[in-house]
């Protein structure tokens, strides 16, 4: 039965892991802009659009 | 593709002017050559995120030619050594995903720069960059040169990195944390199973529950303990003290029960309680954090200014203006002391201090006040007054500007626990009066819960969950409020006082009439491309105004500053301007800004120019004066006044030629005679009757840039809702009262529990929640459903197109005297 206990601390020792982590978001500033993150990622397949151009300036169709 | 747009700016291309290259037009030669730095360095991805993002380049670079003063940059820079300088720039134009995306590529276009990060919210964008390859002026002529121009202002100067308080959003995850936690643990003293294992585990599991309340019960409640000890002290009963006490007998209750094992306690309860009550603060506390609402004259004016003197130009700090100081004012830059006009002709905008967007025209050996912003060719001045002397700033040295932020906040709340906390101390002491003559234990159970059952969860809940959601109706619907406390005095109001010029008239819109024989052909031709040719901004609305017209080739141009302008086109000699250079005979009305028109000699008409009243102006007062009393105060004479009267509702109060101090001189004087004042200005010269008013609303053309400090902040746009604004205020009211209404009726049956002695865990576990839950849906509904009803919905993003603040200036209405 003891093996309450272990589940137990393990399942609080999850929980102050995410506690943790929530204070580093906090510290790190993810809580000072909520939104241009968001926009941010979606980036990165633009930025791959402009290379070929200035590899193939014939690209256009 | 629309051909009629700019492809960079979006703008109506004028016709005969687009600009054709690769493929797409433009407006001017600016939008241009973004569009081809953008295209040239593999950036054309701007195009397509966004159509139409960007702003026009302004012309005069050279007014940030103080970034060349290396103190001035110290100063800005928020970190500095060697090969890494990272500056934080405000940059009002950012409003779209294209804007993120092009100043995160910054880098692209100039090496130097190392990376490059857009706060979106707070429209400010960090650069950080190195000094060995370009300097602080370089990097801000960079974001000049693509159409974001930063905007630096005295209150950035000097101002030390802000740190902002985490603390709010630590206690909530605190309290979240705290309380899934105890919930999870807290499931097998619910189901109260008699089984042999839940039984073994009791001890255990109650004493996690016990650390985990700790927390929560010390860390994240701990603001309301302060609260309450605070009104306590000040004798005034908020609603932080049933709260304080409702939460600290719940935790004294919770560990006697446990420690006596009379039963599992209401942890359970109490971290739910706390954890919903800091939401609910959270939730009130939307900030606009792109807007300010504390900005004084140092918003507004330039960081440094151009001093002459042992026969050279020196950048200096304005605060180190001193009386005689000979300084050169260029185009578009703000005057920062009052002076002396040492240069033949000046044209001054005062829009900023007053909203009447005409420039004044000064000759040398006038006196010219701090806050005007030159038009046309550098003058050189002598400073009469340093800065914070001057005229116009010497308005916030008065004491309304110390006190404001003290102001007692007059709640709804506030008021209901008057009467809340003495009647409910009285019940639970009848309670443990009753009991103790029964049951010594029944007694101290009573009385405990009692006051657990009563804690004022709901109640506390209410307001900041109606005023919240009422603050984000109205924020998307252009009415950007401080805070919520705002709503509450709005509701309170009796009557509104208009400043005139810039509110109830239109800063970005002129009238313009034309008198005399018309104007045809060739004629219309001719003049069209005669005043095509001048700068003047009277020059640029009438162009504007004329119908369009092909373009002719201009034979001689001559203009007299001051006077007028004089062309030959087709053979015929044009003279447009004042009535004597045309040789016109006018019935002077000083009141308003003419325009007389010769061909061959002959005077043909005039143009008048007349400031525009706002669009919905008339049904907008007619509306409100149902419920207000409505009240103009102006700082221009009365040559408007037969005018205002046919549009004002009857018997309007309408005050002219007031000065800054007078303004909040009457708002007192109102005020002092029992009525409560909500104040809409827009210039600086509002400044102290906005912050002497019980709401003062600062009216914007431009949220992002320019409002003095208020309570709140209206777009232009949405002037015309005013009295859905202020009806909304007013049902949001009757919404806390019904929620009121309906939280006291949880407590009268949560009562009935604990003064029967039978308040377990588990009812106080189920009606707490439950309550919450129905108050907030209740008043979030209702809110909604009123704003939908008085049709306050979120407006269409205007696409905005501004361009730095030269641009508002350069709109112009009719010359006036205006300080």
């Amino acid at each position: 039965m003891s093996v309450m206990y272990l589940l137990i601390s393990i399942s609080i020792a999850v929980a102050i892991g995410f506690f943790i982590a929530f204070v580093r978001a906090v510290r790190s500033g993810q809580y000072e802009d909520d939104y241009t993150p968001s926009v941010r990622m979606l980036f990165d397949d633009e930025l791959k659009k402009p290379e070929p151009t200035t590899k193939n300036p014939n690209k256009q169709p | 593709m629309d051909t009629n747009r700019c492809f960079h700016c979006g703008l109506a291309v004028p016709f005969n002017e687009e600009i054709v290259f690769r493929d797409h037009s433009f407006c001017c030669r600016g939008c241009q050559t973004i569009f081809e730095i953008f295209s040239d360095n593999g950036l054309d991805a701007y195009y397509d995120l966004e159509r139409s993002p960007g702003a026009r380049p302004l012309s005069d670079a050279y007014q940030f030619d103080f970034l060349a003063n290396e103190q001035i940059v110290a100063k800005l820079l928020s970190f500095d050594e060697a090969n890494t300088q990272i500056v934080c720039l405000n940059i009002p134009h950012i409003h779209c995903s294209s804007c993120i995306w092009i100043l995160e590529n910054l880098r692209k276009l100039n090496p130097g720069i190392t990376s490059s990060q857009v706060n979106f919210h707070e429209k400010s964008v960090r650069i950080t960059y190195n000094a060995t390859q370009l300097t602080l002026k370089q990097v801000v002529e960079l974001l000049c040169n693509i159409g974001y121009e930063p905007y630096i202002s005295l209150e950035q100067y000097g101002k030390t990195t802000k740190n902002t308080d985490h603390s709010q959003t630590y206690k909530l995850g605190v309290a979240f944390f705290c309380f899934g936690n105890i919930m999870l643990l807290s499931f097998p003293e619910y189901f109260e199973l008699q089984e042999f294992w839940l039984d073994h585990y009791k001890g255990f599991f109650r004493l996690l529950i016990f650390l985990l309340a700790l927390p929560s019960f010390l860390y994240s409640a701990s603001g309301y303990y302060t609260a309450a000890w605070k009104s306590l002290r000040t004798k005034r009963l908020n609603i932080e003290i049933p709260i304080a006490l409702g939460i600290i007998v719940m935790f004294l209750r919770s560990v006697v029960d446990m420690w006596f094992d009379h039963g599992p306690g209401f942890f359970d309860s109490l971290t739910g309680l706390i954890f919903f009550m800091l939401l609910g603060k959270t939730f009130q506390a939307k900030t606009y954090r792109f807007l300010s609402f504390e900005r004084d004259y140092k918003s507004y004016f330039p960081v440094a200014v151009t001093r002459l003197g042992e026969g050279r130009e020196q950048n200096i700090p304005i605060h180190d203006i001193e009386p005689g100081d000979r300084l050169l004012i260029r185009n578009q830059e703000l005057i920062p002391a009052d002076g002396i006009l040492m240069t033949p002709t000046a044209d001054v905008d005062y829009s900023f201090v007053t909203g009447e967007s005409v420039p004044v025209r000064k000759q040398s050996g006038d006196k010219l006040f701090a806050g005007g912003r030159l038009q046309g060719a550098p003058i050189e001045m002598d400073a009469l007054q340093s800065v914070s002397q001057s005229y116009l700033t010497q308005l916030w040295s008065n004491a309304v500007f110390a006190k404001r932020g003290a102001r007692p906040i007059e709640s709804i709340t506030n008021a209901v626990s008057q009467y809340f906390t003495p009647v409910l101390l009285a019940v639970a002491f009848a309670g443990l009066g009753y009991w103790s003559f029964i049951d010594r234990h029944t007694a101290f159970n009573v009385f405990t819960a009692v006051l657990i059952v009563a804690c004022p969860c709901a109640l506390a809940l209410t307001a900041p969950f109606t005023l919240g959601n009422v603050l984000r109706l109205y924020g998307r619907a252009k009415l950007y409020l401080k805070d919520a406390n705002v709503i509450e005095r709005m509701a309170k109001i009796d009557t509104l006082v208009f400043d005139k010029t810039g509110t109830i008239t239109s800063a970005s819109q002129s009238q313009i009439s034309y008198q005399g024989s018309a104007l045809s052909g060739s004629k219309l031709t001719a003049l069209k491309n005669a005043v095509r040719a001048s700068n003047h901004p009277l020059s640029r609305l009438l162009y504007q105004h004329l119908p369009a017209t092909e373009t002719l080739s201009v034979d001689t141009f001559e203009e007299t500053p001051g006077q007028g302008l004089e062309a030959n086109i087709l053979g015929h000699r044009i003279r447009v301007g004042s009535a004597p250079f045309v040789g016109a005979f006018d019935q002077l009305t000083a009141t308003q800004t003419k325009v007389f028109v010769s061909i061959d000699d002959v005077v043909l008409g005039v143009f008048t120019f007349h400031s525009q009243y706002r669009d919905g102006l008339q049904p907008l007062l007619a509306g409100l004066a149902q419920h207000y009393t409505i009240k103009v105060l102006s700082g221009d004479n009365d040559g408007e006044r037969q005018t205002l009267e046919k549009l004002l509702p009857p018997q309007t109060e309408m005050v002219f030629d007031q000065k800054p101090d007078q303004k909040l001189a009457f708002i007192k004087q109102l005020q002092d005679n029992g009525h409560r004042i909500m104040m809409i200005g827009d210039g600086l010269n509002d400044a102290g009757a906005l912050a002497q008013s019980d709401v003062g609303i600062a009216i914007s053309e431009n949220v992002n840039v320019f409002s003095p400090a208020c309570d709140g902040i209206l777009d232009a746009s949405a002037f015309a809702q005013m009295n859905d604004f202020m009806r909304l205020s007013k049902k949001a009211m009757r919404t806390i009262r019904w929620s009121f209404a309906l939280s006291l009726l949880y407590n009268i049956v949560g009562l009935s529990f604990a003064l029967s002695g039978q308040l377990l865990p588990l009812v106080a576990a189920i009606i707490m929640p439950l309550s919450t839950v129905t108050i907030i849906g209740f008043v979030t509904l209702l809110s909604n459903f009123d704003a939908r009803r008085l049709q306050i919905t979120r407006q269409k993003p205007k696409h905005d197109k501004y361009h730095g603040l030269g641009e508002t200036a350069s709109v112009i209405l009719n010359y006036k005297s205006a300080v």
